[in-house]
């Protein structure tokens, strides 16, 4: 029983983990159809964000506040990852719309030199996070341990989720934003300044990013390569779910992690890599848009 | 949820699957940092070596350090007077933690620079990509990293442990002290599934008992549902041979999952001093290790070795076990050319069977058989300051056997 347990919260935990990396994506390369392969590296700055957070505490503030740091750790992460998302897409990705090779090619240099600048600054090896104290431990439930981290990836990922969906859904901006991904020429002759747009949508998504690398601090390594472990199975997830759909996208996510965790129960981490790569693929033979494919009337 | 649209168009898919083979192929970029100045020194007082390690990508994590203690070695020698009379000029390459990288660099090494030693390798892949190239142009190889044995090239010299002097000895020490069901975690590749073939031929022949043995990919992150396998077992040792950045995740996990050090014990045979620190102390505290070196090793040679390095790379620096085999064989590999006479690949060869060193570990010899070193095994449990504490040593230097020759139970392994 225990062990049921613990496999159903290990799929949605996992679930929960690919669906903070893979929401950024779904916005620039799901709703704007631009590639950044560095995207994995605006993880890793929130990484090493919450590094610099921890730092600055110990060094700083007194000693009772210390667990405090990753309540500020969390928005400074969005922030620098927006930061250098804006810079971004302001510098390259906008003049490289309608070119997905190109920006492909682009960005992966953008990625290269992100992961070097960060080992010049911090150097080549891993950078140790203590998780703040009140997320040691876990909770028991009939005999299966649920660990205090990953319920907070869950809420966590819960509420970008919900604020995303409120802010595409309810305020002006966001509703410009989607007026710009489903019709950029007729939205521009309205009046809506798709520049401003796209260098905010962007902005957001890459801010996602800096979040799910604050989070992962907490599980996993913190070096300049922790971009590159996540950065496939995030545009696996987004291309499943189907492009440009964002419920999707959260499908896409618990499907792989359910699947990922059972499979690698029966058999081992490295054959459920392949199980689910290959029920991916076969998928996308009959689905070739994903679970949930976006309608569109766009004639493109 | 409003569903937002954009058609997505055959370049974008495309793209995708290109975006993904990229991502795939490891970002293997080659940036050598070349410290070659470019003209050519006068080769009337230099010697040059390579040193070829991964300055970039996954690997960097470790071998960078491996760099930073060879060129800490050749710039000792030197002020000492080099070797032969002539100064050690070292030209330093890039492996970029991808094996052709290696084997291309190696190349580049023997026949454009033709260096009379290469100090270089951390993962079997690398060394075991860089073998034919030695081989065909009868270059010299040190390989620093205690690795899983089954080899012997003519070509290397291993100053790390081969598995005799690391795994088996550690097994022993598990078994007498620790408990008797073992459960066995590794990367995906040839190092862990070798050494775990070892490990299972002797539980069997030493009265151990086997109750999981499982394998994650390289760099993989989510250890939730091995973990849950572990618990399901109930092992009373984890013998851990990931390598890399899934140590982090692994340990990080495993106590969030409410297992510390008290409930199971986890020997790890990749995690060091340096990986310590990366991981964070408070959760590996307890745990253990097995090498042949620690930093806290008492010898005088290494009270100066650590002094050394610190004062070289900073004073947050701390050493480890192949970083120390690192350091040593640039000094053998002189010593050895010392003793030739000569710089020639055949005559160092000839000349390295029975060099002895003082190395910061205690002292080494190189068998002139396999071209191993004998070495002194430790194992040591992780404190909170990120060092170890030895509770075990072997006494002696353990006589090098990389095909397990003298152990019965390792008959028909290869």
């Amino acid at each position: 029983m225990a062990v049921v347990i613990t496999q159903l919260f290990n799929g949605i935990s996992l679930g929960s983990i690919l669906l903070l990396i893979a929401l950024g994506l779904a916005i620039t390369f799901g709703l704007m159809n631009v590639i950044n392969m560095a995207h994995g590296e605006f993880i890793m700055a929130g990484a090493y964000t919450t590094y610099v957070v921890q730092q600055a505490f110990s060094h700083y503030v007194p000693a009772a506040l210390f667990n405090y740091y990753y309540i500020v750790a969390i928005p400074l992460s969005f922030l620098i990852g927006a930061l250098l998302g804006f810079v971004l897409e302001k510098t390259l990705i906008r003049f490289l719309y309608h070119r997905p090779l190109d920006s492909l090619l682009a960005t992966w240099g953008v990625s290269l030199i992100l992961q070097q600048v960060a080992r010049s600054i911090f150097g080549a090896p891993n950078v140790a996070v203590t998780a703040p104290a009140w997320l040691d431990s876990g909770l028991t439930i009939a005999g299966a341990v649920l660990p205090y981290k990953r319920l907070f990836i869950i809420a966590l990922v819960t509420i970008c989720m919900v604020t995303l969906y409120l802010y595409l859904d309810k305020t002006a901006a966001g509703r410009k934003m989607r007026a710009v991904t489903m019709n950029r020429s007729m939205a521009s002759s309205l009046g809506v300044s798709t520049k401003k747009v796209d260098a905010t949508a962007f902005a957001i998504g890459s801010g996602l990013a800096g979040i799910a690398g604050c989070a992962l601090t907490v599980l996993g390594p913190i070096g300049s390569t922790i971009g590159t472990y996540y950065i496939v199975d995030a545009f696996m997830i987004v291309i499943l779910g189907g492009i440009g759909s964002l419920i999707g996208t959260v499908f896409g996510a618990l499907s792989v992690g359910m699947l990922g965790t059972v499979a690698e129960f029966w058999s081992g981490a490295s054959m459920a890599k392949v199980i689910v790569f290959v029920a991916i693929i076969a998928f996308l033979q009959f689905k070739p848009a994903g679970l949930l494919s976006a309608r569109t009337r766009s004639l493109e | 949820m409003t569903v937002l649209g954009k058609f997505w168009s055959k370049q974008t898919i495309i793209a995708a699957i290109s975006a993904a083979t990229l991502a795939l192929s490891g970002c293997a970029a080659s940036n050598a940092l070349n410290e070659e100045d470019g003209a050519a020194a006068d080769s009337s007082d230099t010697v040059k070596v390579g040193v070829l390690h991964s300055l970039s990508g996954t690997m960097a994590i470790s071998e960078v350090s491996l760099r930073d203690a060879e060129l800490m070695a050749i710039e000792e020698i030197n002020e000492a007077g080099g070797v032969l009379g002539k100064q050690i000029e070292p030209i330093v390459e890039d492996g970029a933690s991808d094996w052709p990288t290696f084997a291309e660099k190696a190349k580049k090494l023997l026949q454009k620079d033709e260096v009379a030693a290469v100090f270089g390798g951390w993962t079997s892949a690398s060394r075991k990509a860089m073998l034919p190239v030695f081989e065909q142009n009868n270059g010299l190889l040190w390989y620093p990293v205690q690795y899983e044995g089954m080899e012997s090239s003519p070509n290397i010299f291993y100053t790390g442990a081969t598995t005799n002097q690391q795994i088996v000895p550690s097994v022993t020490w598990l078994l007498e002290n620790k408990g008797k069901s073992f459960f066995l975690i590794g990367s995906d590749y040839v190092f862990p599934r070798t050494a775990n073939k070892e490990i299972k031929a002797q539980l069997e022949a030493e009265g151990g008992t086997l109750v999981g043995e499982e394998y994650t990919p390289l760099g993989h992150t989510d250890y939730g549902t091995l973990i849950s396998k572990i618990k399901a077992e109930k092992p009373e040792v984890i013998y851990n041979t990931l390598n890399g950045d899934s140590n982090v995740a692994f340990f990080k996990q495993l106590k969030d999952a409410g297992i510390t050090a008290d409930d199971v014990t986890v020997l790890s045979v990749s995690i060091a001093e340096e990986e310590i620190r990366g991981i964070g102390t408070d959760i590996l505290t307890g745990h253990y290790a097995a090498w042949n070196y620690f930093q806290t090793t008492d010898t005088p040679e290494n009270e100066k070795f650590v002094a050394a390095y610190k004062e070289a790379y900073g004073d947050d620096r701390v050493t480890g076990d192949s970083i120390e085999a690192a350091y040593m064989a640039v000094y053998l590999w002189a010593a050895a050319a010392e003793k030739a006479g000569s710089f020639d690949v055949d005559a160092v060869k000839e000349a390295a069977g029975g060099i002895e060193f003082n190395a910061p570990g205690g002292k080494v010899t190189i068998d002139g058989d396999n071209q191993h070193t004998y070495k002194t095994v430790r194992v040591g449990e992780i404190q909170a300051d990120g060092q170890f504490k030895e509770v075990w040593n072997s006494g002696e230097p353990v006589k090098p056997d990389p095909y397990l020759e003298t152990y019965p139970w390792a008959e028909g392994l290869n």
